[in-house]
């Protein structure tokens, strides 16, 4: 069983690291191994796709057809600096306080 | 009768005739809550006080006002409803199932919340749910799963598992949910209730956790098929906060819900009875066609030939919207930092992340993108020859708890009928037939967007033939 699951996988240990890293999120040595392994049993049943013609198919992000939807660009009430920050795990004044992003 | 027993229509009009108090009922749902919870775990926060507090309000409310008053400005005048808590509710704590989440506290209401409260209902408790809707069966919430009422050893089906379970068991009469792949059909039939995913933006989706914003849609559980429609009324409509949501108006959808539908021609498509679905599941589906047919139905054979592309085509584009849509948990504004995210988050941020990835994403997203393109055609042509369609909603009857949950891509198959709804922004109702060994089996009735005026006429009928029958 191992022997076929590896032989369809088709994402490698580091790619799954690249990935979490891109999408910056930790992941230890056994979750690498796990998520190599899952994830490339899904994009392998994706394949199936490769069996439907698409040429001159147009893509379909928006499936209702509403285009350039506008609204007045009026000023209206929105968060209280208060309410906004009810949740910050740190502030200062009225900022969120964040870790140091770019170094010197 | 037990309070909690009764459906909205039921319960409004005991409220009107005064034979019980808003606090009752609220009361009543509250001891359901206290004496099933332990054990089926389908909230994650109960608002007793809030709730309490609310019910006394209104009946101070009651008092003051005339019926009438009450019949046309407040629908759902004292209804305890509860909410998947994936919809924002201001002062309530809103986790969307995962710790990430776990102390965020939003300072404002969904839209959905705030036309539930302005029409009178009372929000009763806040539901579990796969962490941010991710499953199929409930089991991927980080407060534990939640477990049939029917069967607890076996899946209440999700993601929106605590709502269908809170209805199926008088936790509340009404319940919310959201629905991107058959969130809100899957539980439903699973529980033997009610479920209704509207149209592509039919309902705002305005402060409710995003999952796959091309795809979510926000709906809703109820006892039968006249609180759908009535519920729907309250929620549907155009919301400035979320541009998808068009501008005409909403109908009445109670309006011509007891019109018969003779002479509705109904399509079955013959790619919706596949190798692996249960018997039981295929016999009772077909005597519920034959129901149809008896009302005076026409029933139609169609075909949907990109049906089995479903499932690839979303499982490619829900993980990148999905990777999107998480991008945005920091833990600098609220809840805490990516590390608490659990598998099946991390699975769908990882597949979303590698599939619009360069070089990958004309292969996947692309593609998928176009093959969505033709799902959505197959059903535009089955229209010009039918009204709606009907289908199974699950191949299978509720599965056990843990038998899926090591094999993700087992467990993204439970959505097979469900998926192309969504895909092509269908309105979808599903509604119970019966039951197989004394679990319950659903059926879903599909139509054109922005049909479900149609659609509950259809489960309506459905629904008093079965009553009759009993």
């Amino acid at each position: 069983m191992s022997n076929l699951k590896s032989q369809i996988s088709n994402l490698t240990k580091e790619e799954v690291k690249h990935i979490a890293k891109l999408a910056k999120l930790k992941l230890t040595e056994e979750e690498v191994e796990k998520f190599q392994q899952q994830l490339s049993e899904v994009l392998e049943y994706m394949k199936v796709l490769n069996e439907v013609e698409t040429g001159g198919v147009e893509p379909t992000a928006q499936v209702t057809g509403l285009e350039n939807v506008f609204r007045e660009d009026e000023v209206f009430p929105s968060l209280e600096p208060n309410e906004a920050l009810s949740c910050a795990p740190a502030r200062e004044g009225n900022f969120f306080k964040t870790g140091v992003v770019l170094e010197k | 009768m037990k309070l909690y027993e009764l459906t909205i229509s039921q319960a409004k009009e005991g409220l009107e005739k005064k034979k019980f108090s808003v606090k009752d009922l609220v009361a009543s749902c509250l001891e359901q809550i206290k004496k099933l919870n332990p054990k089926l775990n389908a909230f994650i926060t109960v608002c007793e006080k809030e709730a309490l507090k609310e019910a006394e309000k209104k009946d101070l409310e009651i008092k003051k006002l005339r019926n009438l008053e009450i019949k046309g400005k407040f629908p759902l005048f004292g209804i305890p409803i509860a909410a998947k808590d994936l919809f924002c509710t201001k002062g309530i704590r809103t986790t969307a199932g995962s710790k990430v989440l776990e102390n965020y506290i939003p300072v404002y209401d969904a839209t959905v919340i705030k036309k539930l409260k302005e029409a009178g209902a009372i929000i009763i408790g806040k539901t579990n749910c796969d962490a941010w809707a991710h499953g199929s069966s409930g089991e991927n919430s980080d407060f534990g799963p939640t477990k049939n009422p029917f069967d607890e050893t076996r899946v209440p089906g999700g993601s929106s598992s605590g709502s269908a379970v809170a209805v199926a068991t008088g936790m509340s009469l009404a319940a919310t949910g959201t629905d991107t792949g058959g969130s809100i059909r899957l539980p439903a039939a699973f529980c033997g209730v009610v479920g209704l995913k509207p149209t592509y933006g039919r309902v705002s989706r305005f402060g409710v956790v995003a999952m796959a914003s091309s795809l979510d849609c926000m709906g809703h559980f109820t006892k039968n098929i006249e609180d759908s429609a009535l519920i729907l009324s309250v929620t549907a409509g155009k919301d400035p906060y979320d541009a998808t949501t068009p501008s005409f108006e909403t109908p009445d959808y109670l309006k011509n819900l007891k019109k018969e539908i003779r002479g509705i021609k109904i399509g079955v498509p013959k790619e919706y009875f596949i190798k692996g679905m249960e018997k039981e599941i295929e016999q009772q589906t077909l005597l519920a066609i034959k129901g149809l047919e008896k009302l005076g139905a026409k029933i139609v054979e169609i075909s949907l030939p990109h049906t089995k592309y479903a499932v690839a085509t979303y499982y490619i584009i829900q993980p990148a919207e999905v990777s999107s849509n998480l991008a945005r948990y920091d833990g600098i504004r609220y809840g805490f930092g990516r590390e608490k995210f659990g598998d099946e988050a991390k699975r769908r941020i990882m597949l979303g992340t590698y599939t619009l990835s360069a070089g990958y994403y004309e292969a996947y997203y692309l593609k998928a993108m176009k093959v969505r393109t033709l799902i959505k055609q197959d059903f535009a042509e089955a229209f010009k020859k039918v009204q709606a369609i009907v289908t199974p909603v699950s191949p299978t009857l509720p599965f056990k708890l843990g038998e899926k949950t090591q094999d993700p891509l087992k467990m993204y198959l439970s959505d097979i009928f469900t998926i192309p709804a969504n895909l092509a922004g269908l309105p979808a109702l599903a509604l119970p037939i019966g039951f197989v060994n004394n679990l319950p089996v659903g059926i879903q009735i599909l139509g054109p967007q922005f049909s479900e005026e149609l659609l509950f006429r259809i489960g309506y009928a459905l629904e008093r033939q079965r009553e009759n029958e009993k």
